[in-house]
């Protein structure tokens, strides 16, 4: 099993001009957390105990993000989707974890989690609508029980906090899980969630995806702490860490993780070392500040590789799956192509439309001059 | 107060992103006490190429990769500036500086207030904002109300290629902290300019183009469409003169009472949302002072009153030549 650690490999003085070298994964856990009985699923073959009919739907939901990935990032080069940060290399995380949720929990997504918001059951196109360009969010929070794709970084994480410490206060046995990145961590607002979420031990949990990057700022000149999730230890809270290439470890942490918070035991922070494989999004030029090999060493160490070897090795990964996880990602890249190379119905009173309860006079004087130059404007079309 | 020294470059083609990028080049060469810090700004040369080059010229002690939170940027800048440097500060998008807005509005916008001028903070700080590139919410507002509502802060905002270089200059060159706010789509577009031929001192109003009927008068990312709007206006019989702001803070009211008492109809246009924007208190100002040399009352164009559009419904938000035009039509002409 494979870490991700960028400081063994950092230039120990940190010249001027010092950039970020190639890195690649290596084999040892990360340090040992102060927690009696750490926790880390490194090197733990969780996959080797896992239920059968789990590891077949982490598959088939990989295949299928691995394909939602791909064909969306398609989308941006034919211009069909604004932008795309592609969580290539993430589905584990994401997925794995979103699967550890009941229903009625509560999910805070950052703009990477796509994939998590698609697997908490929200439909696979409405999930993009952000980011297709046609408006904010494209689904309903509440009945998703989802929040909307979060980009200020780490804004979300207080978010989490207070709704599950409303939740607890209601007698509801619902947990919050927040995801961010591994750059998000250095927010104000990352710190000041986890000291709420301990200080009113409420039922939370955080999810860092470490993918080495926040953009283009590797973790070594993000962090100094040994590891992300050392930094429980000071809020008060457990840190666990656990390869976030392998869905089944990352489920099973993320589960006591849930089940924990659930049960009164309080918030938990977990930190996933995983890889983006692709750059930042589709406007981003990976090449200008890390490697090819990098990249490389981090493929083979893939998620759906990981999960296809331990099903492989119980026996549980028959022609039949393989090829109905392939003709379910191909067909939901269909479904995706015949939406997206539609134009939408926009709707530009919408613009007026939720800004407040009752819009103000002020905005129902605009809304009408706006309605006015449409109407005119259409005149022109159709004379 | 720093010398802006000039190298003599000579004219030359280029867009306001090389433009930009020169400046910090210059003045980091001229000044050892320029240092650039910000997100994404070393190896990747920022999201938009600004600071493209400054590690692998001064080192990453100059330019510095830091980690991602903005309060931190400005607070460590806030530090360095205490201890003679002249840090510029670089937000990677108009909607993610908000994190830092108690660090500019307690402490760097006041800091020369509380100590009775003993510690002022030469900060600049670099914000590329405004809409018009398509991006997903959060990636385009017009904040530069925000910034000009704060006592000690100067707002500049360039809408041409040179002035992006000689007002960026004068910005890091001032011994008061400055908000420079980048009109992001005017990144691109190319122009010949000259670094050596200079600008005014921040402060200074410049008419883009002389008319006689009534004059436009914006700042940064709506200066090109009023442009566009008075070459239009030729076809309706108005020859519409128009005035770049270039700076909110200081507001040169001198220049615009001038020109508005010459021509008694002017409309101020820019794509924040209008309610207790820039617009208002220009409008204000102007009738306040040239009430008596008005033909009619001073209009404004600019975005709804509404969070920034997703991006396909954008256009909609933005003033465009049209809404400019109607609005010159409202001026009263008598027939
Ligand atoms: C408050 C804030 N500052 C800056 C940004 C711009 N930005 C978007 S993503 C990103 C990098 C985030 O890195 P990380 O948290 O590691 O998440 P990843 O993109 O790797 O999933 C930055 C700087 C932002 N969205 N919000
Ligand atoms: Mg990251």
């Amino acid at each position: 099993m494979t870490v991700l650690d960028h400081r063994d490999q950092a230039d120990p003085d940190l010249v001027p001009g010092w950039l970020p070298g190639a890195t690649a994964p290596r084999t040892d856990p990360a340090p040992l957390l102060p927690d009696a009985e750490p926790l880390r699923v490194l090197g733990t073959p969780a996959a080797d105990k896992a239920d059968p009919g789990l590891l077949r739907e982490l598959y088939r939901r990989l295949v299928a993000g691995r394909r939602y990935n791909q064909q969306a990032t398609t989308l941006t080069k034919q211009g069909r989707l604004a932008v795309y940060p592609a969580s290539t290399g993430q589905e584990a995380c994401q997925i794995a974890a979103a699967l550890a949720l009941r229903e009625d929990d509560w999910l805070f997504p950052s703009y990477r989690d796509t994939l998590a918001v698609v697997a908490r059951g929200v439909d696979p196109l409405q999930a993009l609508t952000l980011l297709r360009g046609n408006a904010h969010t494209g689904y309903d929070p509440r009945a998703t029980r989802t929040a909307p794709l979060c980009t200020p970084l780490a804004t979300q994480v207080p978010h989490a906090v207070g709704l599950a410490h409303a939740a607890r206060l209601a007698g509801d046995d619902t947990v919050a899980l927040a995801l961010l990145g591994d750059g998000g961590t250095s927010e104000g607002d990352f710190h000041e969630g986890l000291n709420f979420a301990a200080v009113l031990h409420a039922p939370v949990v955080f999810l860092v995806q470490n993918n080495g990057y926040a953009i283009s700022v590797p973790l070594t000149r993000q962090s100094a702490a040994p590891t992300l999730a050392h930094k429980a230890v000071g809020y008060g809270m457990p840190g666990r860490l656990v390869d976030g290439n392998d869905a089944a470890a990352v489920h099973q942490v993320l589960t006591e993780a849930v089940e924990r918070a659930r049960n009164g035991g309080g918030p938990t922070l977990v930190e996933a070392l995983t890889y983006r494989v692709e750059a930042h999004t589709n406007a981003d030029d990976a090449t200008r500040y890390r490697q090819a090999d990098e990249v490389a060493a981090w493929q083979a160490h893939d998620p759906i590789r990981l999960l296809a070897d331990a099903l492989r090795e119980r026996d549980l990964l028959d022609d039949q799956l393989v090829a109905e996880a392939a003709e379910e990602a191909e067909a939901l890249a269909a479904r995706m192509r015949a939406e997206f190379h539609a134009d939408p119905d926009l709707d530009p009173m919408s613009l007026f439309a939720h800004v407040y309860a009752e819009p103000t006079q002020q905005l129902r004087e605009q809304a009408a001059q706006l309605a006015a130059e449409l109407a005119a404007e259409a005149e022109v079309h159709t004379r | 107060m720093t010398t802006v020294t000039r190298e003599q470059h000579g004219l030359r083609t280029g867009t306001m992103a090389q433009a930009l990028n020169t400046a910090l080049r210059d003045a980091m060469r001229a000044d050892a006490s320029v240092h650039v810090l910000g997100e994404d700004v070393g190896a990747l040369g920022g999201v938009f190429r600004i600071t493209d080059g400054l590690t692998a010229e001064f080192g990453a002690d100059r330019c510095l990769d830091t980690p991602l939170a903005e309060a931190g940027i400005l607070g460590t800048a806030v530090g360095m500036a205490m201890y003679g440097l002249r840090p510029v500060v670089e937000m990677q998008f108009d909607a993610f500086a908000y994190p830092a807005l108690e660090q500019l509005f307690s402490h760097v916008a006041k800091m020369r207030n509380r100590t009775a001028g003993k510690l002022p903070l030469p900060i600049t700080v670099r914000v590329p904002y405004g809409g018009g590139i398509g991006g997903v919410e959060h990636h385009s507002d017009a904040s530069e109300a925000y910034y000009a509502h704060t006592p000690g802060l100067h707002v500049v905002t360039p809408a041409t290629v040179a002035d992006a270089y000689g007002l960026l200059r004068e910005s890091i060159a001032s011994d008061d902290p400055v908000v420079f706010l980048e009109p992001k789509r005017l990144y691109w577009g190319k122009s010949e300019w000259d670094p050596a031929a200079g600008v005014e001192p921040i402060g200074k109003a410049v008419l883009r183009r002389p008319g006689t009927s009534a004059v436009l008068i914006s700042y940064g990312p709506s200066l090109p469409v009023c442009l566009e709007a008075a070459e239009a206006a030729k076809a309706e019989g108005w020859d519409l003169a128009v005035l770049d702001l270039r700076s909110l803070v200081p507001f040169d009211e001198a220049t615009a009472c001038e020109v508005v008492r010459s021509l008694g109809r002017a409309v101020v246009v820019h794509e924040a949302t209008g309610f207790g924007g820039a617009g208002a208190e220009i409008a204000a100002r102007l009738t306040e002072k040239c009430f008596h040399h008005l033909a009619a009352p001073v209009l404004r164009v600019t975005g709804f009153d509404i969070p920034y559009p997703p991006p396909m419904l954008e256009h909609h938000h933005l003033p465009g030549v049209d809404r400019i035009l109607d609005a010159v039509a409202r001026l009263q002409w008598e027939e």
